[in-house]
């Protein structure tokens, strides 16, 4: 591996911790259900790009966070949880990549087949899920990100802008 | 003449993306095989096409309806009922590459204007006047086989307008010919409008690290830890020979190609509007690209040298090629 590509996977799999120290699971909890309703209320038409993968299972690893996300897309058994990393569950797929580029994913910002030609997303499982998932997230107009944040306020707006400033600077940085 | 630049939109969000990063016309296709991009998730519903084409018109963008795969017998209405909707909404043009759908259009919407899609693979000028005398096609999308010099060619001996390709997926198959899927899936590119559908392919990781990319019931590539990878298509999948030590790409390496510095070329030998690939690709894709061929294009236009962008991160593999429009090798 290169000196570049070291720093840039080194970073990638940097996990937000200055921003956010991770809050105990079953606090995490409610504040992901909120999350995944108001984007679901925000976006419906996100739900008939999914088609029949809906009710798929997706496990989300953001490196360097201490647990795993489970994502069902189903508008009528929405299902967003933080599991611990050892308690993982079976899953249709599995989406893994650092934590600044899964947010450059649902910011907008980032390109997925970018992401997975330089190796930094990996995707096992089913794929067609995962393209129709991309695909609909893709479609959402202006930024998820920036829904998710709204739903905090200012305190949410100002560490989504710390977040893309932090992410912008690993970019420049590799 | 100021050359149209023609950009790729796979959902509504990247259709206004394209708009307002520049582009001149955006092409799009319908949820299902009539486009050659018929891939899951992505692609218009009549409605978002309707809501699209109001979108782009009220910029002062065309857009440009793919009804460009190949009907099979029984199934030419979905490809009808395509070309109608498309007429309905207004769209500026169809592109088409079988020949009754081009009959379709020249016989029942004579009024639609016709450009011939790469997949139609028309490459000499007898061929190309063939679509023009018989269908009144007005542009014609050439293959990526061609060098500058040939482009100026064919440009000389047809009555129409020549679109060609500037940046993406670089597959060097004659388009509209290759069966690689086909003999691997049993569908069909051409017919069912997709190459490597997504649900026959499968990517398993192993514990070192390295990834295996299998089609169907076929490996067709092995990346290391930490290789740069390609898109799961045959065409770009390494093979074990007998008599090669290594697996080797047996026809193409994963690249894009980038023909940002033969802009000034390719606008001297006559070529009429660009096309940027990449109707599967995101917002972010549409938005760096097409605002990097906009400030070139412009800038060429105004007898400047253009500033290239680096894009060499949305490539795949990170490589980019001139393709055959530099050199008639192989690669
Ligand atoms: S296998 Fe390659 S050349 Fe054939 S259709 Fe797919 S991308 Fe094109």
């Amino acid at each position: 591996m290169t000196e570049i590509a070291q720093e840039k996977s080194a970073a990638s799999g940097m996990g937000p911790g200055r921003f956010l120290p991770p809050p105990p699971l079953f606090l995490l909890q409610p504040v992901l259900r909120r999350v995944v309703r108001r984007v679901a209320d925000l976006h419906p038409s996100l739900f008939d790009r999914l088609g029949p993968h809906r009710s798929a299972h997706f496990v989300i690893d953001a490196r360097g966070l201490p647990f795993v996300l489970l994502l069902v897309p189903d508008p009528g058994n929405l299902q967003f949880r933080a599991i611990a990393r050892r308690a993982e569950p079976v899953s249709d797929a599995r989406i893994a990549g650092g934590f600044f580029d899964l947010l450059g994913l649902v910011d907008g910002a980032e390109d997925g087949d970018a992401l997975f030609f330089s190796r930094d997303l990996d995707i096992t499982g089913n794929t067609e899920a995962v393209v129709c998932l991309r695909n609909a997230l893709d479609d959402v107009e202006g930024s998820i990100a920036e829904d998710v944040a709204g739903l905090f306020g200012a305190p949410g707006r100002a560490v989504l802008a710390a977040l893309r400033r932090a992410g912008d600077r690993r970019g420049s940085g590799s | 003449m100021r050359p149209e630049l023609v950009c790729p939109a796979g959902t509504p969000a990247a259709l206004r993306t394209a708009v307002d990063a520049g582009a001149d016309a955006v092409y799009c296709g319908f949820q299902n095989a009539t486009n050659a991009r018929n891939f899951p998730g992505l692609n218009f519903t009549p409605d978002e096409l309707a809501q699209g084409v109001e979108y782009a018109h009220a910029r002062g963008t065309k857009v440009l309806l793919a009804v460009n795969s190949f009907p099979t017998a029984g199934r030419f209405g979905l490809w009808r009922d395509a070309v109608d909707m498309g007429a309905r909404f207004g769209v500026d043009a169809v592109i088409v590459a079988d020949i009754g759908v081009a009959a379709y259009v020249a016989e029942h919407r004579p009024d639609l204007r016709l450009h011939l899609s790469v997949q139609a693979a028309a490459s000499s000028p007898e061929a190309i006047r063939y679509y023009v005398r018989e269908f009144g096609v007005k542009r014609v999308v050439l293959p990526r086989i061609l060098t500058i010099p040939e482009i100026k060619e064919v440009k000389s001996e047809i009555p129409c307008e020549i679109e060609t390709f500037i940046f993406g997926n670089h597959g060097l198959m004659v388009e509209g010919r290759c069966s690689l899927t086909n003999y691997a899936t049993g569908l069909s590119t051409n017919m069912d409008g997709v190459c490597s559908p997504a649900a026959q392919v499968h990517y398993d990781k192993e514990p070192d690290g390295s990834v295996a990319t299998r089609l169907g019931d076929f490996t067709i590539d092995r990346f290391g830890p930490d290789e740069q990878a390609g898109y799961p298509t045959i065409c770009k999948g390494r093979y074990l020979a007998p008599n090669r030590d290594d697996a080797y790409y047996a026809f193409e390496e994963p690249v894009s190609l980038n023909l940002a510095r033969l802009l000034p070329q390719l606008i001297e030998a006559g070529v009429e509007a660009f096309k940027i690939e990449g109707r599967q690709r995101s917002r972010a894709y549409v938005r760096q690209v097409v605002g990097a061929f906009r400030t070139a294009v412009d800038q060429v236009l105004a007898g400047q040298e253009p500033e290239l962008a680096d894009l060499v991160a949305l490539t795949e593999g990170q490589k980019q090629t001139q393709g055959a429009a530099a050199s008639k090798k192989w690669r």
